[in-house]
């Protein structure tokens, strides 16, 4: 409590006029929602479009009791927006909520329950999971807190990066899962601060931006269960599930305990910055923890139902998300919620952009039906804050809305390319038909995103959902036993390949054929116009033993193995270098799509296709092999043309090359059927060609030459 | 919570005893206020602090900006492990030169 010597009495708003048990306030400011301290006390607003009261519940840090409930007097409401200022707390030992009384009438969209204590959903911090798996006091009326967060923190000169998207190389992460093996050694396991210690891990990988799994309170208690047989304890682990929008992760941060998580983000991203690494958030902002009807009221259920989720005429919740309900995202009011987290991610924790999951809900009007014309995704792609922010949808959700490639776009969202994925698997894989196909994808997809350029199509083979990479080689079908659901959970159409036995195996050349297969998927990604993304570990060969939805897994199953890293050198080497090969190689990676034609005068077009033999590339059904050139006078700073040649035909195969030009050579710079360290050369080093006219390229696998002046002693 | 002043040449120590939260980080501040004022040199004793909140460390960082602004010197002394942990997590560490000693300490003001 501060004593009133200390107040500030410079203003007539800033001196208390009502008073009650004890606490002084006053008319509080509706804007901004949430709470917000000022000058002597804290202001705190909140919405409500059909309650009939609204009771603010202040507890002590951690206590059962609320040390005080204040309701609203009426002439604290404007319009639908309670709102006061409370003084002289201690606002770094509270915790607040409130009461709502309204109608019990679910069949026009009310649930009010004034027995219920219900969260904020501006709180930026909520403590009740303050440390990651702690038993929780299931008898606490009061489960998720919200609280004060300072925002206060000293950036210094760090801003958000702004790397040109078509330039970045994307790794997606699980903040808990990348180091809380006991193989990681790192100072605080599991944590944001634990992936400050892996920074130059990530440096000298050569990924430009981390895109970290849901980082929003949640509750890993959710559903969690033991498995019937194995008796292991099931979370909720990739907390695809939020509490309140605008708060951290309490869990995730080793100063979560101490409620300092927000610092602790910020100081990571501050750090990721300094090593010159984008921050992109996966954000759930479809749906939220309360599940349908049956699940607990936490928060908006609580405050105004009928607003805040998209209900079914008879007042049940659409399960567009296949998680129980569906937020209204395209009420004005919700909108706006969306809107104002979005801002403050981006404003006051420099975060450079945002993967939207689920984004084809955002699309959706109150009722379920697609917008042709989205308010909401307008409004974000114009954002003037968000303006120079990277979004990214997820451009399909679990109601049946498959939108890759006609996603409302606004010439601004990206999306995460599901038809690449799919395409680029079947090809890898052996499977016909697909040439003509990769070569569309290979560009960028020009047929999804012709008017957005390249860098509209986020390339990826493997993503948290699915098989890793690994286990796409190395299983025909999931195994997800070990979630419990007797194998029906996750997707059944993975296109993928064992290679000749299902899982880890002896077999040496079942083993070298998975390596050149991984090797393969690394080169087509790093190859390719778009953003290149891939999963955490798969870079070293993490496997999951074939369970292709890992979401309840918070053990050794989901994290990441650092042991790999010696284990698989050659696999990682191979990576590193084909990350480093793309950021050298501007050609590779431009912002513009190929025209297929020559204009700069070159003498070549700026992407050619072939075949075995040349300008005679092979879109037959039953063709597995593609080759194409690309002129290096096409981009600036390109050091010289690429030739690259697939062959994901189980034989070697002889391909023509095109010729040099004068006094070039090319130089085999990738052959992913070679073994280290003749799999991938830096081009300086790189065997020449001479005056080689033809080259074999082995069963299912990838050469690039790149062209280079002929050095006599080469 | 105890705020102890003493003078050592020109350099002054500033010594705090107990937890600093947002209850006594008001209080700290108000009783090193008249030496931060007008010293130059300051070493800060934390050896015998055993808990610095959120608003501890915002405490420390204002001090810190407020000697930087006016090129006075400032050093931490004997700041616990724990303490340098929390504070390496949240990246408050950085701005700070730390001392195990007190000799250390006054050298680094010197």
């Amino acid at each position: 409590m501060k004593s009133q010597t200390q107040m500030d009495f410079s203003r007539i708003d800033y001196y208390p006029t009502h008073q009650q048990h004890g606490y002084r306030f006053r008319r509080g400011r509706t804007l901004p929602f949430g709470a917000t301290v000022v000058p002597n006390g804290v202001n705190f607003s909140i919405f409500s479009s059909a309650a009939t009261s609204c009771t603010l519940v202040l507890f002590r840090k951690h206590e059962r009791e609320p040390m005080v409930e204040i309701e609203f007097p009426r002439e604290f409401r404007v319009g639908d927006v309670y709102s006061m200022i409370v003084f002289d707390l201690d606002y770094e030992d509270l915790e607040y909520g409130y009461r709502f009384g309204g109608p019990w009438e679910p069949r026009i969209g009310h649930r009010f329950d004034p027995s219920k204590i219900v969260c904020d959903p501006y709180a930026r911090v909520i403590g009740g999971r303050d440390v990651w798996c702690a038993k929780p006091d299931w008898d606490d009326i009061y489960q998720h807190r919200a609280r004060l967060a300072f925002d206060d923190f000293d950036w210094e000169d760090d801003r958000p990066l702004e790397i040109t998207t078509n330039d970045l190389v994307i790794y997606e992460l699980h903040v808990r899962g990348f180091t809380a093996h006991n193989s990681a050694r790192v100072s605080a396991p599991g944590t944001f601060a634990g992936i400050i210690d892996k920074i130059p891990y990530l440096k000298s990988l050569g990924v430009n931006c981390v895109e970290l799994m849901p980082i929003f309170e949640f509750d890993e208690w959710e559903n969690s269960r033991q498995h019937p047989e194995t008796g292991q304890l099931l979370l909720n682990y990739w907390g695809y599930s939020t509490l309140a929008f605008l708060a951290p992760k309490a869990g995730y941060a080793a100063t979560g305990r101490l409620g300092m998580q927000v610092d602790e983000v910020k100081n990571l991203i501050k750090q990721l910055h300094q090593a010159g690494i984008e921050v992109i958030l996966d954000v759930v902002l479809n749906h939220t923890a309360e599940g349908d009807h049956r699940g607990p009221t936490i928060s908006f259920r609580g405050i105004d139902n009928k607003n805040y989720y998209m209900l079914t005429p008879e007042g049940y919740y659409y399960n567009f998300s296949g998680c129980g309900n569906t937020l209204n995202c395209n009420h004005p009011v919700v909108r706006n919620l969306v809107l104002d987290c979005l801002r403050y991610w981006a404003a006051d924790y420099h975060v450079d952009g945002f993967r939207f999951d689920l984004a084809s809900i955002l699309g959706r009007d109150q009722n379920g039906a697609p917008l042709a014309n989205p308010p909401l995704l307008e409004s974000l792609a114009l954002d003037p804050v968000l303006s120079k922010c990277k979004l990214i949808a997820e451009a399909w959700d679990a109601g049946g809305l498959y939108q890759v490639g006609s996603f409302p776009a606004y010439n601004r969202w990206a999306e995460w390319n599901g038809k690449y994925r799919d395409a680029v698997r079947k090809f890898l894989k052996g499977d016909m038909g697909l040439v003509g196909e990769i070569a569309t994808r290979i560009q960028g997809s020009p047929d999804l995103y012709y008017y957005r350029g390249p860098a509209a199509s986020i390339n990826f083979i493997t993503c948290h959902d699915g098989f890793t990479l690994y286990d796409l080689f190395s299983y025909n079908e999931k195994h997800n036993e070990a979630n419990g659901e007797h194998n029906n959970d996750g997707a059944n159409d993975n296109n993928s390949w064992n290679c000749g036995a299902e899982g880890e195996t002896r077999d040496d050349s079942v083993n070298l054929l998975r390596l050149q297969l991984m090797k393969n998927a690394f080169c087509m990604l790093m190859l390719g116009r778009g953003v290149p993304m891939f999963l955490m570990g798969d870079e070293v060969g993490r496997t999951q033993h074939g369970n292709n939805n890992s979401y309840c897994q918070d053990n050794d199953l989901s994290w990441m193995d650092w042991t790999l890293v010696q284990r698989n050198s050659e696999l990682l080497r191979f990576v590193t270098m084909m990350i480093h090969f793309r950021r050298a190689n501007p050609v590779l990676r431009a912002g513009a799509f190929y025209q297929g034609r020559d204009y700069v005068g070159s003498g070549k077009p700026d992407i050619s296709f072939h075949g075995t033999q040349l300008w005679a590339p092979d879109f037959s059904p039953g063709s597995r092999c593609l080759a194409f050139l690309l002129c290096g006078k096409h981009a600036q700073d390109q050091q010289g043309d690429i030739y690259v040649a697939m062959n994901m035909y189980w034989e070697g195969l002889p391909y023509q090359i095109p010729a040099p030009r004068a006094g070039e050579c090319w130089r085999i710079v990738v052959n992913t059927s070679m073994r280290a360290p003749y799999d991938i050369f830096e081009v300086a080093d790189a065997p020449s060609l001479g005056d080689r006219q033809e080259i074999i390229v082995g069963p299912r696998s990838m050469m690039v030459l790149v062209a280079q002046a002929c050095n006599p002693s080469a | 919570m105890k705020v102890t002043l003493s003078q050592e040449n020109d350099i002054s120590v500033i010594s705090i005893e107990g937890s600093i939260d947002g209850k006594t980080a008001p209080l700290v501040r108000q009783e090193m206020y008249p030496t931060l004022e007008t010293a130059m040199r300051v070493v800060l004793d934390l050896s015998k602090v055993d808990y610095l909140s959120s608003a501890g460390l915002r405490l420390l960082l204002l001090v810190y900006r407020e000697f930087a602004a006016k090129q006075g010197k400032l050093v931490l002394l004997g700041v616990s492990e724990d303490i340098q942990t929390v504070m390496s997590h949240t990246g408050f560490l950085n701005f700070f030169k730390l001392a195990g000693s007190m000799p250390e300490a006054l050298q680094a003001v010197s």
